[in-house]
């Protein structure tokens, strides 16, 4: 979950971490306002969770309050790369003598996290990384040992700082590095770190990023810096479709039928669990077919679930047919995805027979599950068909049948005989 | 033979009286030669049984009761408790612990990793569903229950890694029915930071005899492929042959986005499908674009006439 920078800031100065004294507006009376207590110039940053904000005119510098009200105005305004900002951050102009670079990631491999310095600031680390391998430092730590300080003047040191600036950094990297843990971050960045012309240090600006795992343990800083749950910040932001989907899945709690990802073509998928959704992706995509989503079902959802997804995508404007596929499960079990997906299409008024392009779920109960789609005339396989070839015939069928509309079935409405609950 | 588990070994099920754990345990108990589960904990529920296995209320109790050491812990208890339960089997002498838990934040991951590696012990997971050693022994709820596993898993020279637990099964299956059956097969788990990743297993595999060719399930995420392509480069001591599958090429277009498991997203380059698609062939490994490519890629490269 990425912060804003005057989120990021604000949990900087939380550790310790020397910040300028910034102000956050909405408005552009705020901003003057802001301006005229700073006393002088200042830069009004546009506050979206994007990169580029510089490019695309999101930050822009005034001499006079006046002028900081009326740039707010404007960028308060701009989107920047699909993005309206949260609103505007007023920080005083600074005299910058020099920019340093410090951050804190995971290392995968590792297992570890690592600190990350650089003499040469402001820009982007990896391009330095790549570039000036000489001017990076790093250092792993320990998530069990105590950190010291040490271990900051160490990374500081390898890229040759020394005197006054060595003895001034390492406390700001320990500061970063300890709250990367404390807080959960996958990321924490101070960049650029400036050393101004009166020799002193602050953060200019910072980036953070939290697990969102640890969402739940971290409700406190959450709730100080006014993030609510409902926030997710994602990537993107969710669709109605998307949303929809997140309320099918809480439904109930048993197993998963979610994670949907609204696209934009004509074939729906219901599809699981993890990996096998990955994959039946990739494949429908491979033989030219155009799915209308991406989804996972694991973990035996109810039938009502199961239901519930599936009518989702069959009402999704766009859809012709539904795939019904999944990697071999064992937890999950055949028989309920069948009946969901079969009352889902009834409900409908459609006939299950036309929908279901394929069903093609082997494992766990398949002989009941095959049992039930045979009587409604659904086209399935076992696992001797592999997940390609039914992504494959999936496609071939909605081809072939593509300039056809399918209209519900009026004959089909009744939903009794795979209507219950089956009690697991 | 097989790699970190066999007939011989001993574990436990921490959160055993959970319904999943349950249904686990069952299933553990009735494949191959049956299990030896020595014991269950579940704090407060000392003096039940799952299954005819004991419930201890620590594992201390449960390594009492065994009268020795236990090898392994499969772990199924709430995120928010996994850490301190893996700790406690380590501390009192598990080497081998299965967690099978999702959700759990990396923070608390590299604190149980690094404990482990203190305690000479090994993470299989978080967020997988565990090893397999076909008509064995099954620790975790890898291929359902025991009828499921067996009609997926065979015994034979092809050791399988993957990041996705139902894909092991999918692949494991496609092998089975092409005649080619399985050593080990090991659900190493999806999140972003693994106990045991490909480049941590491959020595194992290694200096397993029966092991002749490797196949591996991959996602976009993370530099395990990379680590992968540097160990075979430097550290092989058994050149084995390797057949990856890569899912997810559709999130090459979606930087940022987490599909499928916690740990896949495309945060940098060398996350993407084709840079990691490249990096193994650049070691030497086949890369199928489809499951069902996969046998015949196998008995190419051991050598074997289809």
């Amino acid at each position: 979950m990425r912060f804003f920078e005057f989120e990021s800031r604000a949990i900087a100065k939380r550790a310790g971490i020397p910040v300028t004294n910034y102000g956050f507006a909405t408005t552009a009376e705020d901003a003057r306002r802001i301006a005229e207590d700073i006393g002088g110039p200042v830069v009004i940053k546009s506050q979206v969770l994007t990169g580029g904000r510089m490019k695309a005119g999101g930050v822009q510098f005034a001499d006079t309050p006046d002028e900081a009200a009326q740039h707010a105005e404007n960028v308060l305004e701009l989107e920047i790369g699909g993005h309206m900002p949260r609103g505007v951050l007023v920080d005083p102009k600074a005299e910058v003598k020099q920019e340093y670079y410090a951050g804190v990631v995971w290392d995968g491999i590792r297992k570890q996290p690592v600190m990350l310095f650089s003499d040469m600031g402001g820009i982007d680390i990896e391009e330095v990384a790549e570039k000036h391998p000489e001017h990076v430092g790093r250092g792993h730590f320990s998530t069990i040992l105590p950190f010291g300080d040490y271990q900051a003047k160490e990374v500081v040191a390898q890229v040759g700082v020394t005197g006054r600036q060595l003895t001034r950094i390492t406390p700001i990297l320990a500061r970063l590095a300890r709250l990367f843990l404390e807080y959960d971050m996958t990321l924490a960045e101070v960049n650029p770190l400036v050393e101004l012309k009166d020799g002193s240090f602050v953060a200019l600006d910072a980036h953070m990023d939290m697990e969102n795992e640890a969402r739940p343990r971290q409700k406190a800083l959450l709730e100080e810096l006014g993030v609510g749950d409902e926030e997710t910040r994602q990537a993107r932001e969710a669709t109605a479709f998307e949303l929809a989907g997140e309320e099918v899945d809480s439904m109930d709690h048993r197993g998963v039928a979610g994670n949907v990802t609204e696209f934009d073509g004509n074939l729906g998928l219901v599809i699981g669990a993890g990996g096998g959704s990955l994959t039946l992706f990739d494949a429908v995509r491979a033989h030219g077919g155009k799915p209308a989503n991406y989804c996972e079902i694991g973990g035996n959802p109810s039938v009502r679930k199961a239901a519930g997804l599936a009518k989702l995508v069959l009402e999704k404007p766009g859809v012709d047919k539904i795939a019904v596929m999944m990697s071999i499960v064992s937890n999950t079990r055949v028989d309920i995805v069948a009946r969901g997906v079969i009352k889902a299409c009834l409900e409908l008024g459609y006939d299950p027979a036309e929908k279901i392009a394929i069903f093609r779920i082997p494992g766990a109960w398949e002989e009941e599950g095959f049992k039930i789609l045979e009587k409604y005339g659904v086209d399935y396989c076992d696992r001797s068909v592999s997940l390609h070839e039914a992504a494959r015939r999936a496609v071939e069928k909605i081809q072939s049948d593509g300039a056809r509309p399918s209209e519900p079935d009026q004959m089909r409405q009744t939903t009794a005989e795979v209507g219950g609950e089956t009690d697991v | 033979m097989s790699i970190l588990i066999d007939a011989d070994t001993t574990f436990i099920v921490q959160g055993i009286t959970g319904r999943e754990a349950v249904n686990l345990t069952r299933e553990c108990l009735d494949y191959g030669a049956g299990a030896k589960v020595v014991g269950g904990v579940t704090p407060g529920r000392k003096g039940r049984d799952v299954h005819g296995v004991p419930v201890f209320d620590t594992v201390e109790q449960t390594v009492e009761h065994h009268g020795g050491p236990i090898d392994g812990s499969v772990v199924t208890v709430p995120p928010a408790f996994t850490k301190d339960a893996v700790i406690e089997a380590i501390a009192h002498g598990v080497k081998l612990v299965v967690i099978v838990t999702e959700r759990i934040p990396r923070g608390d991951v590299a604190e149980m990793v690094e404990f482990a590696n203190l305690h000479d012990a090994r993470i299989i997971g978080p967020n997988c569903l565990g090893i397999i050693v076909p008509d064995v022994i099954k620790m975790g709820g890898i291929g359902g229950p025991a009828r499921d596993a067996a009609k997926a898993y065979t015994p034979g020279p092809v050791g399988v890694m993957s990041r996705s637990g139902g894909m092991t099964t999918e692949i494991s299956s496609t092998l089975s029915a092409a005649g080619l059956g399985q050593s080990t097969a090991v659900s190493i788990g999806g999140d972003a930071i693994i106990g045991s990743a490909y480049a941590e297993l491959m020595p194992l595999f290694e200096e397993d005899g029966t092991t002749e060719a490797i196949v591996i399930y991959t996602e976009p995420g993370g530099r395990m492929e990379a680590e992968l392509a540097r160990y075979l480069q430097e550290e092989s001591t058994r050149p084995l042959p390797i057949v990856a599958f890569m899912a997810g090429r559709f999130m090459d277009e979606m930087p940022g986005m987490s599909f499928g498991h916690a740990g896949t997203i495309v945060e940098g380059k060398e996350d993407t499908a084709s840079e990691k698609i490249a990096r193994l062939e650049s070691a030497g490994i086949t890369v199928a674009e489809e499951i069902a490519e996969i046998p015949g890629f196998v008995k190419d490269r051991l050598g074997v006439t289809a």
